[in-house]
């Protein structure tokens, strides 16, 4: 392939703006060669460079706590837990790619997760994930249009092929997740990927290149022209013309990835590793300028020495190719054979490429000719890369939403139906569909299976155990985008809370539209607000993520959907808590106050087709108080189960403690305070900061005095026992048709 | 003391390896070492183990390319000898591709992964493996697999039956094998082949403790 002229129109076609490419000029000194515009578009685009995010990103609370890296650092998050032990974690999305080739997409997106995992020198002990995508079904006559269902229904069975097949054949559990339908992610699904890793204190590894003379190694699968680009096609919105950069979406292959960790775990603890940086997004040319950047220090690369799948590549092709599967370390000199040794045992390319330079520039070769040479400060993030801010303007829609008159709201006459209803909604059903595709338990640390509030990893040879969820209600973001960014914090803390474990950190994903819309803008400007206050009152600090822009079809965009990856500790396992209830004759306990809010609920959302109204108030010293309170009840073991009040409600909530372990149901009878709140929205409404726990008949005075003492009100609302859930006189419905609903709903729609 | 030195084979791609090692050495206290497929050496082990995973990446067809290593050569004469063998999952496919249990396991009936706790039936506890089981006993053992349909040819089953090789049968078959076999032993009765995976309900940390007893009882039958 010969190489185009380098000039403006090229510039622009990579996606550089007219000032960025007079940047180029003039920190080069000349016009760029074809390889050295491709190292800055990709490296400047949104993807690398967060160049319209980062501004914002630097107000959250990024440090401190039990961090031992601040986010930004290196690859993921770092969190002390003691026992000289720590845990690497992070989040991720791969939505463009898992819109024109769901398996493929979803699966990198995972393999390029756990290698920011154990490239830190941390062995993956959990894979997390959070899915968008449109609808599923055509309850109630809602969508007619069965094309895009089938359309629909395809890309959500490949996005969890993928994600499954890849971790499976890599051997972590897949322990815990979030899926949503709605239809603003027809066109453009969301597939955001955690991992969790843990590793001792002294074993971690840096991407830092530093010591002159020190050699380049690249370890891994061989490269080819798969996923060029794949950074720039992740910062442009999705079009028709998106079918057509399916070559831009990279290929997967875990066993080679399994091969990788082993080997790259040995090597790191061999001690000859100097730095070393998994490729993802942008390949050679991110990771080597990076590192450089980190180190102060300068690289030369030989592309002749790289492994390659096609010898036809040029060197913009080698530069920019996201071939899976590789590394790219800095090895002690001297320690070459060591390395080669550790690389070859597991049968990998370990290829010297290049050496550390003891100057500021990435000096890239191909057959004997120079074809880029660029300052690394220049390229990367909070160094030469654009930083912007971008025009912020409240959305219209936002008044006209909230001005909405909740109380014209049909109320229903058969709540049982309206239950039926809500269990077997896709949000709400139980995801087993999903979650029996993955496997849960490799590696036998999984404490507490997926399907209830969080899911539980022991740690083996130590009493401690981690708690981990992710979530984002993301039409309490829609609706209020500063209100639904802390919500997304609160409701993924109150999960972990749930099951005993003190909220440690977060990961966060934060996928919106096209940032240059100043309606979107605002929506992510405000949830960080959002996000920023509630890490800093709950003191989990931001260990790092990943900001995914330009998600939305040509007419309209996502809703704004910040994921939230929370990492809770427990620190006696013995004493986790699940969501289930398990003892006739216990008492059930509602902490925190009813407030009838059903603004962007579930309700109102499968029931009456409505995303209107104000996402409910969250009151963050309330949410404290109520943490408080749930982790000395659990710790003084008071309580038998504990579960949040969520999507669906009171009502809802109630059905899943009866049900959520389907071998062992049982049911309840609760009598309950409607007060002067509608009967829907009291049973239906999603009011914030509230947890159902049920407890032994003895503990009721420790119960309410543990409350009193964390100021957060209690309400004994009913008994555990019998086969049916009873509410009052509007429901009573035996537990068993309940499972009937909730885990068969999403089974039925897709087979 | 158990006299049982365990050895537990990696092939590139094994990922319940981990498992298997931490249940024999950390919870039944067995000598217990991993074997690497490259330089494994299993003269000193009277337990072979082979583990769960995608050895190979399973790219050719499950278990195919493992069953052609140079270690499986030493793990064949061993088992033609005489000497135990379990294959768990990826190693009950491995099994089936040496020839040293009958039969083969296909995709799922439904063709997807699944991953879920099953309820199997002792059909026989009259072996070294299940021998800890009371018979017709039932037990809660996970399955984690994409290729554990258990196929085998009209004569051949009548054989396993009659021979009394089926020591595990699914409750509730949940992909597709003729007779709900979920684990078969040799008709010499030294080797084991089972697609759930005992290790995974072996600590009573995590509850259930189902599966250790198919372990001890093997360990325990190395006198």
């Amino acid at each position: 392939m010969a190489e185009p002229e380098v000039n403006l129109d090229l510039a622009i076609e990579h996606g550089l703006l007219e000032d960025e490419y007079n940047r180029i000029l003039k920190i080069l000194g000349r016009t760029p060669t074809y390889t050295e515009l491709g190292i800055f578009s990709v490296m400047w685009s949104e993807h690398c460079s967060y160049k319209n995010s980062i501004k914002q990103i630097k107000t959250l609370p990024r440090s401190g706590g039990k961090l031992l890296v601040s986010a930004g650092e290196e690859n993921a998050g770092l969190v002390d837990i003691g026992d000289n032990l720590a845990v690497a974690f992070k989040i991720e999305s791969h939505n463009h790619p898992s819109a024109v080739e769901p398996y493929q997409g979803a699966a990198t997106g995972v393999g390029g997760i756990l290698r920011d995992i154990f490239t830190m020198g941390a062995r993956p002990i959990a894979s997390l994930n959070s899915l968008r995508f449109g609808l599923i079904n055509s309850f109630d006559g809602k969508n007619e249009k069965n094309n895009l269902i089938e359309h629909t229904k395809y890309l959500f069975k490949n996005v969890v092929k993928g994600i499954g097949d890849y971790g499976n054949c890599f051997g972590v559990p897949t322990i815990s997740g979030e899926v949503y339908f709605e239809e603003c992610y027809q066109d453009n699904p969301l597939v955001n990927a955690m991992a969790v890793g843990i590793v001792k204190h002294n074993e971690t590894a840096s991407a830092t290149a530093k010591g002159k003379g020190n050699p380049v190694f690249l370890i891994g699968s061989s490269t080819g022209k798969d996923g060029i680009h794949g950074a720039t096609f992740a910062s442009e919105e999705i079009s028709e013309k998106s079918e057509s950069k399916r070559p831009s979406v990279q290929v997967g292959d875990p066993f080679t990835e399994k091969l990788l960790l082993e080997a790259t775990l040995e090597a790191i603890r061999s001690g000859v590793i100097v730095g070393i940086q998994d490729m993802g997004a942008a390949g050679i040319t991110c990771s080597s300028s990076e590192m450089s950047a980190k180190g102060e220090c300068g690289m030369y690369i030989n592309l002749d020495l790289v492994p390659l799948r096609d010898e036809n590549m040029i060197p913009y092709e080698i530069m920019l190719s996201e071939s899976q599967e590789r590394m790219l370390a800095v090895v002690e000199k001297g320690k070459e054979e060591i390395a080669k040794q550790i690389f070859e045992k597991w049968d990998l390319n370990c290829v010297e490429i290049g050496k550390v330079l003891d100057e500021k520039n990435i000096k890239i070769y191909h057959k004997g000719k120079l074809v880029a040479d660029i300052p690394a400060f220049e390229l990367v993030l909070g160094g030469g890369a654009p930083v912007y801010t971008r025009e912020s303007k409240e959305p219209a829609y936002i008044k006209s939403k909230r001005n909405f008159d909740l109380n014209s709201v049909r109320e229903p006459t058969d709540y049982t139906d309206v239950l039926k209803k809500l269990l077997s909604s896709p949000n709400i059903a139980n995801k087993n569909w999903v979650y029996e595709q993955y496997d849960t338990q490799v590696r036998t640390n999984t404490y507490i299976m997926p399907g209830g509030d969080a899911s539980v990893l022991r740690i083996k040879k130590t009493n401690k155990a981690l708690s981990m969820k992710t979530d984002c209600n993301s039409k309490y973001v829609f609706l209020n985008p500063y209100k639904g960014g802390m919500i997304a914090v609160c409701e993924s803390a109150r999960n972990v809370v749930c099951t005993g474990a003190l909220p440690l950190a977060i990961t966060n994903c934060l996928n919106f539209g096209n940032p240059y819309n100043p309606e979107n803008y605002f929506q992510f400007s405000e949830s960080i607000r959002g996000i920023g206050d509630a890490c800093r009152k709950l003191k989990t600090p931001v260990t790092g993520g990943n900001v995914s822009f330009y998600n939305q079809s040509q007419e309209y965009a996502v809703f704004p959907t910040p994921v939230i990856g929370m990492l809770g500790l427990i620190e006696d396992y013995k004493k986790t808590v699940t969501s289930n209830f398990k003892n006739e004759n216990d008492l059930i306990f509602i902490l925190g106050d009813n407030k009838g809010e059903i603004g962007g609920s579930e309700y109102l959302n499968t029931i009456h087709n409505l995303i209107k109204g104000d996402a409910p108030d969250i009151n963050l010293d309330s949410e404290k108080n109520l943490y408080g309170a749930v982790l000395e009840l659990i710790d003084r073991g008071f309580i038998n189960s504990a579960h949040d009040v969520s999507d669906g409600g009171v009502g809802v909530a109630l059905a899943e403690c009866c049900i959520i372990n389907k071998n062992f149901p049982i049911g309840c009878e609760i009598n309950f305070d409607y007060g002067k709140l509608r009967k829907d929205f009291s049973l239906f409404g999603e009011s914030q900061s509230r947890i159902i726990i049920s407890a032994n008949k003895k503990f009721e005075k420790d119960i309410l005095a543990i409350c009193s003492k964390y100021n957060t009100s209690v309400h004994n609302v009913g008994i555990v026992g019998d086969n049916n859930l009873k509410i009052n006189s509007e429901i009573n419905i035996g537990v068993e048709e309940l499972i009937d609903f909730y885990f068969n709903s999403i089974k039925n729609i897709m087979e | 003391m158990s006299k049982a030195k365990v050895g537990i084979v990696v092939f590139p791609g094994s990922n319940c390896d981990h498992d298997a090692y931490y249940v024999f050495k950390d919870i039944l206290k067995v000598d217990t070492k991993f074997l690497w497929h490259k330089e494994g050496n299993i003269n000193d082990r009277n337990i072979i183990i082979l583990p769960g995973g995608f050895s190979y990446g399973d790219y050719l067809r499950c278990g195919a390319v493992s069953a052609h290593s140079n270690l499986m050569n030493d793990v064949i004469r061993f088992a033609n000898k005489g000497g135990i063998v379990i294959g768990i999952c990826n190693g009950f496919q491995v099994l089936c591709e040496t020839k040293l249990l009958p039969g083969i396991l296909l995709r799922n009936n439904n063709l997807k992964f699944v991953c879920k706790t099953v309820s199997l039936k002792v059909e026989n506890n009259k072996s070294i493996f299940t021998g800890y089981y009371d018979i017709k006993e039932d037990i809660d053992i996970p399955i984690a697999h994409g290729e554990g349909n258990y196929f085998c040819d009209d004569v051949t089953l009548t054989e396993l039956i009659g021979n009394n090789q089926v020591l595990l049968r699914y409750n509730d078959n949940p992909n597709g094998s003729i007779y709900d076999i979920a684990g078969i032993q040799n008709l010499k009765r030294n080797v084991l082949g089972m697609m759930p995976h005992p290790e995974r309900v072996s600590d009573s940390i995590l509850g259930n403790t189902d599966g250790l007893r198919l372990l001890q009882c093997v360990a325990e039958s190395v006198m």
